[in-house]
């Protein structure tokens, strides 16, 4: 029932500073001022979200998926984690530090 | 008029923000030299909003307001009949209680220090944990709550039905659906949506009104932006970012982890608003700090030091007359506020 692929979120987040490391065929969300930089977005079942920490604080990018919790864990700022969807439906993505960053994630 | 959905701002004094506005200084660089143009930088993020914002599902009237004040002050909404949401909720000191933490209708004391309700209107999610995704919810936890209110909701339907007032009151307030406990939520977060600090000497300042606050308290807020990293949680014109952060108060409440088990909100508690600051003492989710110097010199390093504590909690290595500074700043942000009259409740 893994929605995300956790070894690719490992791999990133032990590498940083990524940023520049382009998901492939992936979309890339940043988190500038505390804000998403997109606010509802449209993914295909297992297409990459590379999230980005462009902001000058840390954030905690998370999913509640089928009363599961993805957890991309703790990113400093110039560090990026991935996550993916493998079934298909609509999930809210929150930064638990500061949960007025959310955004709508549809995977088709 | 109960509720005045349009905050009343400074409006009729002349903006002259864009005259501040600086373009090669930067905040942190002014700040070192003592710049008057880093507080001018700083000042452009601390606004006041123009308007209340009501969720669609709950847009305000009048008659909502005016039910809610009601029940937010009414004490038959506890078990014992004996504490209303005001009684903690208190606004002669700033809608708190001046405890470090208060006690319910069984006159037991509470884990957590009674927090503030100015300004909620902008929440995100309510109490020191975020266990509530809406003011409606809220506003209902405390009444069922065993160590608050303890009232049993049924019961709590039975009693207000049987005072005439209250199902008028409600049916004028809910047209077609009357007395009913998401309504009683309803009611009572709008009222708490029109409790909004007034404007302080801070927002005069904001506004362009040089002598409105002193020497020492800007260079204390310059300090707030910069040196003290307070703004990294305590941003905007309500000092809040709304988030969780483990800010390194000793204790074993783990805060919002008991909400969500994600490790960096272990001993998370969220960044409360800083308006009104002086009249809310004491301070923090426990009550433990009485000053606000203690405050200052908690963040300055006096915090537990542990996996979970914030990234953004670092030693400050701040001077006596920083620190000093910092309070001046912070006593920049009492508004005097219109004393709030009590309703005549429903028999």
């Amino acid at each position: 029932m893994s929605m995300l692929k956790k070894s690719a979120l490992i791999a990133c987040l032990c590498a940083a500073p990524l940023i520049g490391a382009v998901a492939r065929d992936g979309i890339t969300v940043f988190q500038k001022g505390k804000s998403f930089s997109e606010k509802a977005i449209t993914l295909k079942i297992g297409q990459e979200l590379l999230f980005i920490n462009d902001d000058k604080v840390a954030h905690n990018v998370y999913s509640m998926v089928n009363g599961a919790k993805v957890d991309l864990g703790l990113q400093r700022p110039n560090q990026e984690g991935i996550m993916s969807f493998d079934t298909a439906g609509r999930y809210r993505v929150r930064c638990a530090i500061h949960p007025r960053m959310k955004m709508m994630v549809t995977v088709e | 008029m109960l509720a005045k959905k349009t905050v009343i701002l400074i409006s009729c004094i002349a903006l002259s923000v864009g005259a501040f506005a600086t373009s090669e200084t930067t905040p942190e660089k002014a700040a070192a030299s003592g710049s008057k143009a880093a507080s001018a930088d700083f000042r452009k993020d601390y606004h006041r909003p123009a308007e209340i914002p009501y969720p669609e599902d709950n847009q305000f009237s009048e008659a909502k307001a005016n039910l809610g004040k009601m029940l937010f002050f009414d004490p038959r909404l506890s078990k014992e009949n004996n504490i209303s949401c005001g009684s903690c909720h208190n606004p002669s000191f700033s809608w708190e209680d001046a405890q470090a933490t208060s006690v319910g209708t069984p006159m037991t004391r509470l884990g957590r220090h009674t927090p503030t309700i100015l300004n909620l209107a902008w929440g995100e999610v309510y109490f020191w944990d975020g266990r509530a995704e809406s003011m409606e919810e809220q506003a209902l936890g405390p009444i069922g709550a065993g160590g608050e209110m303890a009232q049993d909701m049924e019961e709590l339907l039975i009693e207000l039905k049987e005072i005439s007032y209250y199902t008028g009151a409600f049916e004028e307030a809910f047209p077609g659906e009357g007395l009913n406990r998401a309504n009683i939520g309803k009611a009572i977060a709008t009222y708490e949506r029109t409790v909004v600090s007034s404007i302080a000497p801070f927002d005069r300042w904001v506004e362009g009104e040089g002598g409105a606050i002193s020497d020492a308290a800007k260079r204390g807020f310059t300090l707030f932006n910069t040196k003290a990293k307070c703004s990294s949680c305590h941003e905007g014109w309500n000092f809040t970012d709304w988030g969780f952060h483990d800010v390194g108060i000793p204790g074993n409440d783990e805060g919002r982890y008991g909400v969500i088990k994600i490790d960096v909100l272990k001993h998370a508690f969220k960044t409360p608003g800083l308006r009104n600051i002086v009249e809310r003492a004491p301070y923090m989710h426990d009550g433990s700090l009485t000053t606000l110097a203690q405050v200052v010199d908690h963040y300055d390093g006096g915090f537990v030091k542990r996996p979970s504590l914030s990234a953004d909690i670092v030693p400050l290595g701040l001077s006596a007359d920083e620190k000093a500074d910092l309070v001046a700043f912070l006593e920049t942000l009492s508004s005097n506020d219109t004393p709030v009259t009590y309703p005549k409740l429903p028999q």
